[in-house]
């Protein structure tokens, strides 16, 4: 057994596989190997020749990967999904965050462990972080559109900006509909009416 | 009340019933508010169904036995109450490879056993030649199209693995591995080998019923634990899928189908593509006019049954490429996973 692990990652999203990377380093791993596009995947790995395989599940080639213990022949060492049949948590845990690992034969669930961890955590991290983002991004839309539907209350009614705010805001209470699809609406009708 | 369900799906023409059952309302009919979510590889609809992400999903029969007895990743029990269909594959080859079988064929090309020898004496003369050896891909490891590969290539005394290298290609990307060359040829379900002759990259060598008639193919599995405990749930479904089976029969809703299984979220790719596959009529390329292909995919009530019977085939073939070892308690489990008892009580008429 080498001292360190080699680990391919198989991700065609950049970001987070330079995530994953980043947090393998801090647990220490430092042998790796980040790869996108996955065409090639059987020719990697004998490029490679990883001991450990972290591959998204989004990508399509896994089911390549899932084959090769079956035709080792290709690869010199043959290589497996890892599972720990008594461990259902972490099997649970890695598909729910979006994750698999393969191992070459022989290598210990124990050394294991740590990699899925940290990946799952990392996946989970990333995933979290995209849903930060669309939510800043969309709240900032709306931010824009309730700013639009101010603007036209203050010109049509020739009210103050606070003044237009606190009527949008009442109607919105009124309707029992959200702020922002109140301001969609005024919108839209202010282009009807246009 | 209405039950939730989940099901995961590849795209696929033999997923037609599944997204029949929702599309056309069979489902909202039982009392279900299906949720379809496609997918990217069997390994994942066999991971996120173990794990409850998915209640169902369309699988390759030997895919579900596989899991059923713990071969090639986590062992997950699973039931099959219902098949989504029996047959409905071809062999495909680049134009090129299948113009040399052609000029190397001696008799009948339509005969798989003369097909076979033409392909063994390219195999031989590539290796004379120092040519790199030719690779055909299948679906999955555990799949139907694995398994006739090896009948087909067996008939011309080839193995595959060992004469003809041997690739996983997931159906969507097996245009594009024909394409790139990665592969020489596939057997893979519909439409994947119209998709290949439209694009006038291959050429079609055979269709699965060539090979074998009412072959096993994909499968609504559940987790074995789920198809017992929630056996309303199963039932159901079953319900849902035997009516969308009848409606799939007439021809006269096929151009609806094809547009259903067209759609961005479905299969996404052209009706007209798939229209003639319902029709079994089918593309063959290389300048020959389409083939008119009785029975080519069936999605009767009666291919729907779970057969036992289908998992002796699908061990065999596990058998005989080099997947398992057998042994009589796999029997056993693997005929175990196909349930005809659940199918029985299933829909409303017959």
């Amino acid at each position: 057994m080498r001292p360190d692990l080699k680990i391919l990652i198989v991700d065609a999203n950049p970001v987070r596989a330079a995530i994953i990377d980043e947090g393998l380093r801090e647990a220490g791993f430092t042998d790796l190997v980040r790869i996108g596009a996955t065409n090639g995947l059987v020719a990697a790995i004998e490029l490679h020749d990883p001991d450990v395989v972290v591959i998204d599940l989004e990508d399509p080639s896994r089911d390549a990967l899932a084959d090769m213990f079956l035709v080792s022949r290709h690869v010199r060492r043959p290589i497996t999904m890892f599972v720990d049949q008594s461990d259902s948590a972490s099997i649970e845990a890695a598909v729910e965050a979006g994750v698999s690992a393969y191992i070459v034969d022989g290598l210990k669930k124990e050394r294991m462990q740590p990699i899925l961890q940290t990946c799952i955590s990392r996946f989970n991290a990333f995933r979290k972080l995209r849903e930060e983002l669309d939510e800043a991004r969309s709240q900032l839309e709306d931010r824009k559109t309730i700013d639009r539907a101010k603007a036209i209350v203050m010109r049509m009614k020739g009210l103050p900006e606070e003044e237009a705010y606190a009527l949008l805001r009442r109607t919105a209470m009124n309707e029992k509909r959200k702020l922002v699809d109140i301001a969609r609406s005024i919108i839209t009708a202010a282009e009807v009416l246009k | 009340m209405t039950l939730h369900l989940r099901v995961g799906f590849m795209p696929l023409v033999d997923c037609a019933l599944v997204i029949l059952a929702k599309d056309e309302g069979f489902a909202e009919a039982e009392g279900l508010n299906l949720e379809l979510v496609r997918e990217v590889s069997w390994s994942n609809l066999r991971d996120k169904l173990n794990v409850r992400l998915f209640d169902a999903a369309h699988m390759l029969g030997p895919a579900a036995i596989a899991a059923t007895l713990g071969v090639g990743g986590v062992k997950a029990p699973m039931a099959v109450p219902l098949a989504l269909n029996l047959d409905g594959a071809a062999i495909t080859l680049s134009v090129r490879r299948y113009e040399e079988l052609a000029r190397l064929t001696e008799g009948d090309m339509a005969d798989t056993t003369v097909s076979a020898r033409a392909l063994a004496a390219m195999v031989e003369r590539r290796k004379a030649s120092g040519l790199p050896p030719l690779t055909l891909a299948a679906v999955f490891g555990f799949s139907s199209h694995t398994y006739l590969l090896c009948e087909w290539l067996a008939k011309g005394g080839l193995v595959l693995g060992k004469d003809i290298r041997f690739e996983v290609v997931p159906p969507p990307q097996t245009v594009e591995a024909l394409t790139s060359g990665r592969v020489d040829g596939f057997c893979a379900g519909a439409p994947w080998n119209t998709a290949a002759v439209a694009a006038g990259i291959g050429a079609m060598v055979h269709c699965s019923v060539d090979l074998r008639r009412n072959c096993p193919d994909k499968v609504l599995a559940w987790r074995a634990d789920d198809a017992d405990r929630r056996a309303a749930a199963v039932s159901k479904l079953n319900a849902a899928i035997l009516l969308a089976s009848d409606w799939a029969c007439q021809p006269a809703n096929f151009g609806r189908l094809a547009m259903h299984l067209s759609k961005p979220d479905r299969l996404a790719l052209p009706a007209d593509i798939l229209e003639p596959v319902l029709h079994w009529e089918l593309l063959q390329g290389a300048g020959r006019p389409p083939r008119n292909v009785e029975r080519f995919i069936r999605f009767d009530r009666e291919a729907l049954r779970p057969d036992p019977e289908h998992a002796d085939w699908i061990l065999a073939g596990m058998e005989q490429a080099g997947q398992i070892i057998r042994s009589p308690e796999m029997t056993e489990q693997a005929r175990a996973v196909f349930r005809p008892a659940l199918f029985a009580g299933s829909g409303h008429h017959t």
